[in-house]
């Protein structure tokens, strides 16, 4: 057993290891043709990101999102969907839970408030995902085009939503949430003041242990796997494949949906216009890197996170687009040699035919 | 070809095979299943690179070169599986890679006078403007042959080309390959039927467990030289390589004792009966035609016929996995017809699918995951599944049909053919049953396997279970079945007791040289 278990890390770690060394020396070519350092330039990079409090609480912030958005593609892939629609779920998640928390009665306890808007955010997350699932399943649709799509009708929706009934004068963004909102990290820790850090984390870390046990310990979790690896197999063993589509859709759109409470619940107390700026695309990398499993999904978010807060950190040195095009680098690192290196380990190991 | 070798993982599918075909000549190329006739191809065509061995057209020496040398030298290749563009004009196909254009241009005018010249030079007359969507298969086939032809194929390789194909489109192929012949054309087929190889070829090269076993002059063989060089005896069909007669099986079990397991109470017996069934196939047209059987407790009903002729359909339709458009299926009295695949499980169907690697398991689950596959209910309590019952389960699983290596947590994609048949086998029969459907048991498995999964399928039907077995190899319906059926065009064409049949006669009912005896 204890051999399996290390043959399953080794698996696990070496590839996304090896993909991240490609990364950086990547990124030392493009540090060097800007004629910097590589050393300084990732020790600043490292330092803004790590090196101080506040920097720390800010990746803490983005890993929240970002864990939320890898987790949605990572589930949806697991049943061998591609759900692009994080972007809208996000948004349609933050603005059900600013829509809860305006409903509410100013001084509702917090034991009832927020789990309300939880509610509310995975239910607008979740219809947003069950269409592509319904479409997929009905009607043979596929769900890449339709969550593209429905990027821009529900985002377009929402803003029109919010610019003509529910905006502030002068702003794109609602009034703030009279209930429902989570505490923020600065309120446990001094040292953080004036990040955005807040509670959202811990509810992000248990929806990657709820996905965990969902999808390794449960029959409904072990169906969905069967179905992403091969539809039929699944469906000769009796599983419902279209129904495990518009599950798999939906529970997606809910992860991706709770995500949007990182920035109304924990943050701003309000929805506005575009403040998903792209975390629901990233998650597509961020699930792709940590190889669909919750752990690796989490890890990935931190990463990234740190890579987004330390590019802040570097752009007197180089262009802040540097941080960008190493993320891409990450990615293509990623998806060309995880693969690779992979099928090598399991080659050199093959079991001897008997 | 010389001395060709190659290896897949374990198994050898050439080893050291040759084959040599003069300029101008139709060369059969026969064997059974896994004989190594596609690997010998394949790597003619230049998809694979031999292990050892040397390759040679017109006296150049081309081992392992590209597919793109290949066709650039003249080879050309009719798979089995069209490789069409169904919304292109038939000409726009048979041009594809090699475009007449005018500057920048696709020039459509001449691409349809060079097709219509080819067409009246061969014979083969399709029709350029037309489109392959609405084309037969037979004209389809037609379209392939034009486009190697049109690259300037001058040895054409066909892999199984009458498959598809009704009679008349076959005797209009055979035509159509004596005029590229008599035009200086080297054609080597590939084909199980013997007839066809009596019929055409003036060579022929037999294939047995990878080896070129024999050469022949077709004018100096018969059909029953041919069988006897691919099957490597002159016995019975039923004695032939890995099909063990029963009495030795049976007296085999004697000694070991009571080796036989008692029915499981749940559903010990059943009769499985299946009315006027009609199942679509994937051309839209009826794959299984009005078929009637009844399949009684401790009884084993074989399904014999060339692949193709609605065999899988017909299983598939029982199992649940395909839509039936007429008729019925009815279970120990239940009516299964439109149940889903759970309620057919529950009521003690158990299917063994043809395709393991499709269906039959999902290759990066542990094998303890693949054995509960559709049972998985049974082994979850309140949602979650219940891992020391799926482990204990596994490991007397593991044992009881020696699986190795023996360790079920272990990916299924690493075991071997054998074993992994030997997984799916478990799962099917190591539970619950009264009716089992086999498709294809032991399909790419060793003479090891073979045996064993023989043995479990005798004991299961000793032990009062009805099972339906279809396999491409008739030795294996003989050495099973205590009935035989014979499916051919979608119908079953003749049912007989397996004791007196004789495989001269079910072979003709295959090939449809007889007349149907039974609805």
């Amino acid at each position: 057993m204890s051999s399996e278990l290390r043959t399953r890390l080794e698996e696990s770690l070496i590839p996304p290891l090896v993909a991240l060394l490609v990364a950086l020396v990547i990124g030392d070519l493009l540090i060097l043709l800007f004629g910097q350092s590589p050393s300084t330039v990732y020790r600043m990079l490292l330092e803004g990101a790590l090196g101080n409090p506040y920097g720390f609480a800010q990746v803490i912030y983005k890993t929240t999102t970002l864990t939320f958005a890898g987790l949605a593609v990572a589930f949806a892939l697991r049943a061998g969907l591609f759900n692009i629609g994080g972007e809208s779920q996000i948004a349609a998640g933050a603005f059900g839970a600013a829509v809860a928390g305006l409903m509410l009665p100013a001084g509702t306890p917090w034991i009832l408030a927020i789990p309300l808007c939880l509610f509310a955010a995975a239910t607008f997350g979740g219809a947003v995902g069950w269409v592509p699932g319904v479409l997929r399943t009905k009607f043979g649709a596929h769900e890449v085009i339709v969550t593209i799509m429905l990027n821009f009708i529900v985002l377009a929706l929402l803003n029109w939503i919010v610019t003509s009934h529910l905006h502030v004068a002068e702003t794109v963004h609602t009034p703030d949430i009279r209930a429902g909102t989570v505490a923020p990290l600065s309120s446990f820790f001094s040292a953080f003041h004036g990040s955005a850090a807040n509670l959202t984390i811990l509810f992000a870390l248990a929806a990657a242990a709820w996905m965990w046990w969902y999808l390794f310990r449960t029959r409904r979790g072990y169906e969905l796997r069967a179905v992403g690896l091969q539809p039929d197999a699944a469906e000769y063993g009796g599983i419902n494949v279209g129904g495990v589509w518009i599950r798999a859709m939906t529970i997606s759109g809910m992860i991706a949906g709770l995500g949007g409470t990182n920035f109304v619940l924990g943050y701003k107390h309000y929805y506005e216009e575009g403040f998903v700026g792209g975390a629901g695309f990233l998650g597509i990398a961020i699930a792709l890197v940590g190889r669909n499993h919750p752990v690796g999904v989490v890890i990935a978010a931190f990463f990234f996170a740190v890579l987004s807060q330390g590019g802040l950190a570097i752009h007197a040195f180089v262009p802040k687009q540097m941080v960008e095009v190493l993320q891409g680098a990450v990615i293509l690192a990623v998806a060309v040699s995880v693969p690779a290196v992979r099928a090598a380990l399991i080659r050199s190991r093959r079991v001897p035919a008997s | 070809m010389v001395a060709i070798d190659k290896r897949f993982g374990s198994v050898q599918a050439n080893r050291r095979a040759s084959l040599e075909v003069p300029r101008g000549e139709i060369h059969a190329l026969v064997g059974e299943n896994g004989a190594g006739k596609s690997t010998l191809m394949r790597i003619l065509g230049g998809l694979m690179k031999p292990d050892a061995g040397t390759v040679e057209v017109n006296g150049r020496n081309v081992t392992g070169w590209s597919t793109q040398d290949a066709i650039r030298a003249g080879i050309g290749v009719v798979h089995q599986h069209f490789m069409l563009v169904p919304p292109l004009t038939v000409a726009e196909n048979v041009v594809l890679g090699k475009e007449p254009h005018r500057g920048p241009a696709f020039d459509r005018a001449r691409a349809l006078r060079e097709v219509a010249d080819l067409e009246q030079r061969t014979g083969l007359v399709v029709g350029g403007e037309r489109r392959v969507a609405d084309l037969s298969v037979g004209e389809a086939q037609r379209v392939e042959i034009l486009k190697t032809l049109y690259r300037g194929a001058e040895i054409l390789v066909l892999d199984e080309p009458t498959a598809v194909l009704s009679p008349p489109e076959v005797r209009d192929l055979w035509n159509v390959l004596r005029t590229v012949r008599d035009q200086g054309g080297t054609i080597i087929l590939i084909t199980h039927r013997l007839d066809e190889v009596m019929d055409l070829s003036e060579a022929i090269t037999v294939m047995r467990a990878g080896e070129t076993v024999a050469r022949l002059k077709t004018g100096e063989t018969t059909a029953a030289g041919i069988a006897h060089a691919m099957v490597g005896r002159a016995v019975a069909l039923t004695e032939a390589v890995g099909f063990l007669p029963e009495e030795q099986t049976t007296a085999e079990l004697e000694a070991a004792g009571k080796a036989a397991p008692a029915p499981s109470a749940g559903h010990a017996s059943a009769t499985l009966s299946v009315r006027d069934l009609v199942v679509v196939g994937a051309r839209g047209t009826n794959a299984v035609d009005g078929v009637s059987f009844e399949i009684a407790p401790g009884e084993i009903l074989g399904v014999a016929g060339v692949e193709g002729n609605g065999q899988t359909e017909l299983v598939e339709a029982i199992a649940g996995l395909r839509n039936v458009r007429g008729g019925s299926i009815t279970l120990a009295g239940t009516d299964l017809t439109h149940a889903s695949v759970d309620r057919r499980r529950a009521a003690g169907l158990a299917h063994v699918p043809e395709d393991r690697h499709r269906r039959g398991l999902i290759l990066d689950y542990t094998v303890a995951d693949n054995l509960i596959l559709g049972s998985q209910q049974r082994f979850s309590g309140r949602g979650s599944l219940d891992e020391n019952r799926i482990r204990s389960y596994a490991d007397a699983l593991t044992r009881e049909f020696d699986i190795r290596p023996p360790d079920p947590a272990l990916a299924a994609r690493l075991f071997s053919g054998g074993n992994q048949q030997k997984v799916v086998i478990a799962r099917e029969m190591g539970g619950d049953f009264s009716v089992l459907l086999a498709s294809q048991p032991t399909r790419g498995v060793d003479v090891g396997a073979i045996e064993f999964i023989h043995r479990r399928l005798r004991e299961a039907r000793d032990a009062g279970k009805s099972i339906l077995l279809v396999s491409a190899e008739l030795n294996e319906v003989l050495a099973l079945a205590d009935r035989v059926a014979v499916m051919y065009r979608g119908r079953i064409v003749a049912i007989l007791p397996a004791r007196h049949a004789d495989p001269e006669v079910i072979g003709e009912y295959m090939i449809g040289a007889r007349e149907p005896t039974a609805a």
